[in-house]
């Protein structure tokens, strides 16, 4: 195997995120640096990400974060082996800044350019913690993806088994927490004021889990709906919302299908591990589900800790490294930014 | 001094080598012209090298960077930008930033004019950038971003001669000069700068308008 240093930009969304990781010649990655620059708080009045605002700011944080990132890991031009940044998917004009970027800085080292897959590398991350990944079943949560894949290989072709057919898991956070009158991003509000809630107050839907439904797919669109009515209906009788059991409750329902869906892929298609990884991972009720399902079905959970779960640069150098290590064909310098890139090209030629 | 000189704050991705000499003109080693093009990022990095390898020179050889910095559309502009600042970082080279307008400006004025120049570039959504210069090529107005009709009226306050750019039709005037940045107008106009060696400051895109974005306003009812 090929050893080396690579460099892994992200800007899918809204972190600029440089990483850099060191492959050994027995495949083993270590993290060295994981730079993040977000605007998260410039789209908080907005309540959701504005690709142009996010945009402008990776055009602004990019080369510091790059400096930063080298800083950190006490690293120089000369060291680094390779570039590897999200090719997609994401929202196109945030991808492109990271894409150019990328570009400029292996044409300009002479060293090799990886077009990646940013779901394959929130996989892929996972191997700075908790070391080679066999093949595993992994469930990709987030403000912008929701999806169960089958990674038979880090490197090699990854197979969707499921996804999201309307809102993405950590979009309905968003738009409950808003309803409940907390803050953007929601994730880590909900998780905060569930703690003190009963998630069995109220009987939320379980979107898709009919017999005849798409047994992997997900759908948080008509549970986001229930949670409106059922706030609404308060509001008509003065009634105070109980916003620790509402938001125990949602919680609870979207942690409850994902949990038991990934369980079951896992079963059926013969793999002993199970992955996490996206923002939403960094969810505390649904690592502790995952975790009681997976010792009940004689699973392993892997679960990388939350600043690696969230979107970052280390996440895209660590795929970047399994590529280089397995002396993997690089991407050419006409690579494309491609929003809706399909997770089964897990590398751009 | 060899200069890499880079523009894509139109639809057209421009890279050229140019070779700045102590005094006189900047002269173009080589140069790669994308018009029409709505694929910058995929365009730029090889028409870069391909610049460089028509100039018989490797991206090391460069001794400073200089990039369009708008105004133009907001996806495209970024990839010059960017571009030019990893360049530069990853070189250890200075990145000199310029108006895009001014660059079209010095060419149209190579030779000079009987009165104003007004530069005219295409903003999309039914409005143009444009910018006004006085005979020799010094901008004294803009860059603006306005309907056509508009730019029309306040032509009456600014009595020009000639218009350039991309959108220069919308003037009614002669049409001169270059319709976007070129590698010799973009070092033409950070010449000083890069003769004197001078800090050349950070890079700030021309975007002129802000982002689309609308602050949510009261909550939708979903119940009946
Ligand atoms: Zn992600």
């Amino acid at each position: 195997m090929t050893s080396g240093l690579v460099l892994g930009i992200e800007t899918s969304c809204d972190e600029t995120g440089v990483g850099i990781v060191r492959v050994d010649g027995d495949g083993t990655t270590t993290l060295l640096a994981n730079e993040i620059s977000s605007s998260v708080e410039e789209h908080a009045r907005f309540g959701g990400v504005v690709p142009e605002v996010a945009s402008r700011a990776h055009l602004q944080a990019m080369v510091p974060a790059v400096h930063r990132a080298m800083a950190t890991a006490g690293v120089t031009a000369k060291d680094v082996d390779a570039v590897a940044v999200t090719a997609g998917p994401g929202l196109s004009g945030t991808l492109l800044v990271g894409v150019a970027a990328a570009k400029a800085y292996a044409a300009a080292w002479e060293v090799p350019l990886y077009g990646v897959n940013h779901l394959a590398a929130h996989v892929a991350v996972d191997t700075l913690q908790n070391g080679p990944l066999p093949p595993a079943l992994a469930l990709l949560v987030s403000g912008g993806h929701s999806s169960l894949l089958s990674v038979p290989d880090l490197a090699g072709p990854v197979t969707p088994l499921g996804a999201t057919i309307d809102d993405a898991a950590g979009e309905a956070f968003d738009k409950v927490a808003r309803l409940l009158g907390l803050p953007f991003p929601g994730g880590p509000h909900i998780d905060r004021v569930a703690r003190d809630g009963d998630p069995r107050a109220i009987s939320f839907p379980r979107g898709l889990t009919g017999p005849r439904d798409a047994p992997f797919d997900f759908s948080f669109s008509g549970l986001k709906t229930a949670v409106a009515r059922h706030v609404e209906a308060l509001e008509r009788t003065g009634t105070p919302i109980p916003v620790a059991d509402v938001a125990a409750s949602f919680q609870e329902a979207v942690v409850d299908v994902l949990t038991a869906k990934a369980v079951k892929a896992a079963r059926e298609h013969g793999m002993e591990i199970l992955c996490l990884g996206g923002g939403v991972a960094a969810n505390s009720r649904l690592r502790a589900l995952a975790q009681e399902r997976c010792d009940a079905a004689g699973l392993v959970l892997r679960v990388p800790k939350p600043v690696l779960c969230t979107d970052n640069g280390a996440m895209v150098a660590a795929l970047g490294a399994h590529l280089l290590a397995r002396d993997a064909t690089p991407s050419s310098l006409d690579l494309p930014a491609d929003s809706s890139l399909p997770v089964t090209e897990v590398l751009v030629g | 001094m060899l200069v890499l000189a880079l523009d894509t704050a139109t639809s057209t991705v421009t890279a050229g080598v140019v070779s700045l000499p102590d005094s006189g003109s900047p002269v173009v080693r080589g140069q790669r012209v994308a018009a029409d093009a709505r694929k910058h990022g995929e365009l730029l990095m090889p028409n870069v090298l391909a610049a460089c390898a028509e100039a018989g020179v490797a991206l090391r050889d460069v001794d400073a960077i200089v990039t369009g910095t708008g105004p133009g559309p907001f996806t495209g502009l970024r990839v010059g930008m960017v571009t030019a600042a990893a360049l530069g970082d990853a070189l250890g080279k200075p990145v000199h930033g310029v108006c895009s307008h001014d660059a079209i400006a010095r060419e149209a004025c190579a030779d000079r004019l009987s009165g104003n120049l007004i530069v005219v570039t295409d903003a999309r959504r039914r409005e143009v950038y444009w910018a006004g210069y006085e005979a020799e090529g010094a901008r004294v107005t803009g860059p603006h971003v306005e309907a056509p009709a508009v730019l029309v009226e306040r032509l009456g306050g600014f009595p020009s001669v000639a218009a350039a750019g991309e959108r220069a039709d919308v003037t009614g005037l002669p049409v001169i000069g270059p319709a976007t940045a070129g590698a010799a107008g973009l070092v033409a106009v950070a010449a000083d700068a890069l003769r004197a060696g001078a800090d050349p400051g950070p890079l700030r895109p021309l975007y002129l308008r802000r982002p689309d974005a609308v602050e949510p306003g009261a909550r939708k009812r979903v119940s009946a």
